[in-house]
């Protein structure tokens, strides 16, 4: 009896302390939602936090931490503006935010299947375009920036690879008008101003295509 | 409590579901079509042959491995480097954008009288001297591969052009004397505004997947003293037409002058002339107000070189 007394006030201690922890736990987040108005977010990006290719929902798993944590405060403040993100991130307190950024940055590369390569002509496009740029219009290769085959880089160039097509052009097309347009220095508003319809769709046909590697760090 | 977690886990999980049924459907921001691409300026400057006409023969063969090399010396020429850096990093669009030192500006301008070392340089020679100083490794001999290489590449670019003329374009830019004296601290300001993003606060770039994808700009992995880059106003006119990356000319003339201040006012590896004390090789290859090489600047004597490779 006195055992069971002693496992009851137990379990009770460990109800409120789980209740009342400081420190949200960001798998629990992820898969279960904050209980108060957020949706888990493996809803719609996945239990792996791969996303949803065919409708745009991006890739988290092993994107940087910082990164991660300023889009969830960009689409609360509305310089990334999203319908279905901004309520999500408004909704989610400081810490929350904190500790979905680091689990998703934790989480491993899923091993996606990269979508099929793009045809003759828009590969082409789309190669030169991520690995040459086009400097007579000013326009920087896009792993100048984010890496050798668009791994990523540091805390503020995200991983290309690994995204969808539909992700990849939304976004371009979301700098190119202005409804997302929290890049530090306005290096992508600058960038994608530069590209023609044909050129977004043969960059996101082209990075959709290529398979996700990891971003490392290697000194020679 | 590890028993316990699954379970309220799983009550938890119970309670969300029914409170959300169905996840968000919304695709994130609507597509509308882009604004229209701002035409290609009409070109002022000298345009190399694409490199699609790169030749399919054995002298094609040379012009492809230069082109290699360039962008990636530490792999094609790693015998010959000593540092993370790429001719691409000071030459952009591989050797081809105009204001960025061209290899088509440079080319034709050889064999040349050069005052960095008192006699007429072949082109060969010249390339060398990028080994030695900016890729601060040791130059390949005359004759070899890698020079041959790098010599077909920088020629087959120039095909057309005329002989010893100077054309628009080659080399940076040459920036007029600012207005205020360049100052550390207010290049400090601007370098924290507009370079630490890439660069890094430390100035040591950044690297991913192995390979350097921002360039170290000071310290044991960047140019050395001897490098045409410690200069100032060469950095200056680099920096004016070329950064931040894709916005170049979007800096002030000051801007650029005290930022490229701020970078060469940081220690790199020794001139590897260097000659028996820093005054002296002052003296003998750095005697301009634009090197910083044996002063003092933000409390440190420059010239010591770095240690740590």
């Amino acid at each position: 009896m006195n055992a069971l007394r002693a496992t009851l006030i137990i379990f009770c201690m460990l109800c409120a302390a789980d209740a009342l922890a400081d420190t949200p736990n960001g798998a629990t987040l992820a898969q279960q939602g904050n209980g108060h108005g957020v949706a888990p977010c493996m809803a719609c990006h996945g239990a792996d936090g791969s996303g949803q290719a065919a409708a745009a929902f991006p890739r988290l798993a092993g994107l940087s931490q910082a990164y991660l944590r300023k889009q969830l405060d960009d689409f609360a403040n509305g310089s990334r503006v999203n319908a279905t993100m901004q309520p999500v991130a408004s909704e989610l307190s400081d810490v929350e935010r904190d500790a979905l950024s680091e689990y998703y940055s934790k989480l491993p590369l899923p091993a996606a299947t990269p979508s099929p390569a793009p045809n003759g002509e828009v590969a082409q496009l789309g190669q030169r375009l991520a690995t040459r740029g086009r400097w007579s219009n000013a326009l920087p290769a896009c792993e100048q920036c984010h890496g050798p085959d668009g791994v990523g880089v540091g805390d503020h160039f995200p991983p290309l690879s690994g995204q969808s097509a539909v992700y990849l052009s939304n976004q371009l097309h979301a700098w190119q008008q202005g409804s997302r347009h929290n890049d530090p220095l306005r290096l992508m508003q600058s960038v994608s101003g530069k590209l023609s319809d044909d050129d977004v769709a043969a960059i996101s046909a082209w990075y959709a295509s290529q398979p996700s590697v990891p971003s490392k760090e290697q000194q020679p | 409590m590890s028993r316990m977690r699954p379970i309220l886990i799983s009550v938890v999980l119970l309670l969300i579901a029914c409170e959300h049924p169905s996840p968000p459907t919304s695709v994130s921001a609507a597509q509308v079509p882009a604004p229209a691409t701002s035409p290609t300026k009409v070109a002022d400057h000298f345009v190399p042959p694409p490199e699609s006409t790169i030749p399919d023969d054995d002298f094609g063969k040379q012009v492809a491995l230069g082109r290699q090399i360039f962008v990636d010396p530490g792999r094609y020429a790693k015998a010959y480097v000593g540092n993370q850096l790429s001719c691409e990093n000071c030459h952009l669009d591989a050797g081809r954008l105009a204001n960025s030192a061209p290899l088509w500006g440079a080319y034709p301008m050889y064999p040349a009288y050069r005052s960095k070392n008192h006699h007429v340089n072949t082109f060969a020679e010249r390339l060398q001297g990028c080994f030695n100083y900016s890729m601060n490794g040791k130059a390949p001999p005359l004759g070899d591969p890698v020079l041959v290489a790098l010599e077909s590449y920088a020629y087959w670019m120039s095909k057309s052009e005329p002989i010893g003329t100077s054309l628009p374009g080659r080399g940076y830019p040459k920036l007029a004397k600012p207005a205020l004296t360049p100052d550390y601290a207010r290049g400090e300001v601007v370098f924290k505004r507009d370079c630490a993003l890439c660069h890094g606060g430390d100035g040591q770039g950044q690297q991913a997947a192995g390979r350097t994808v921002f360039p170290p700009l000071w310290g044991p992995q960047s140019f050395n003293w001897g490098a045409g880059m410690e200069q100032v106003n060469n950095a200056a006119g680099f920096i004016k037409a070329n950064m931040p990356l894709g916005r170049g000319n979007t800096l002030t003339d000051q801007d650029a002058w005290d930022v490229a201040y701020y970078m060469d006012g940081h220690e790199r590896p020794q001139d590897p002339r260097f000659n028996d004390s820093i005054p002296a090789t002052r003296a003998a290859y750095h005697d301009t107000p634009d090197s910083l090489y044996g002063i003092t600047v933000n409390g440190q004597l420059l010239g010591k070189g770095t240690t740590d490779r």
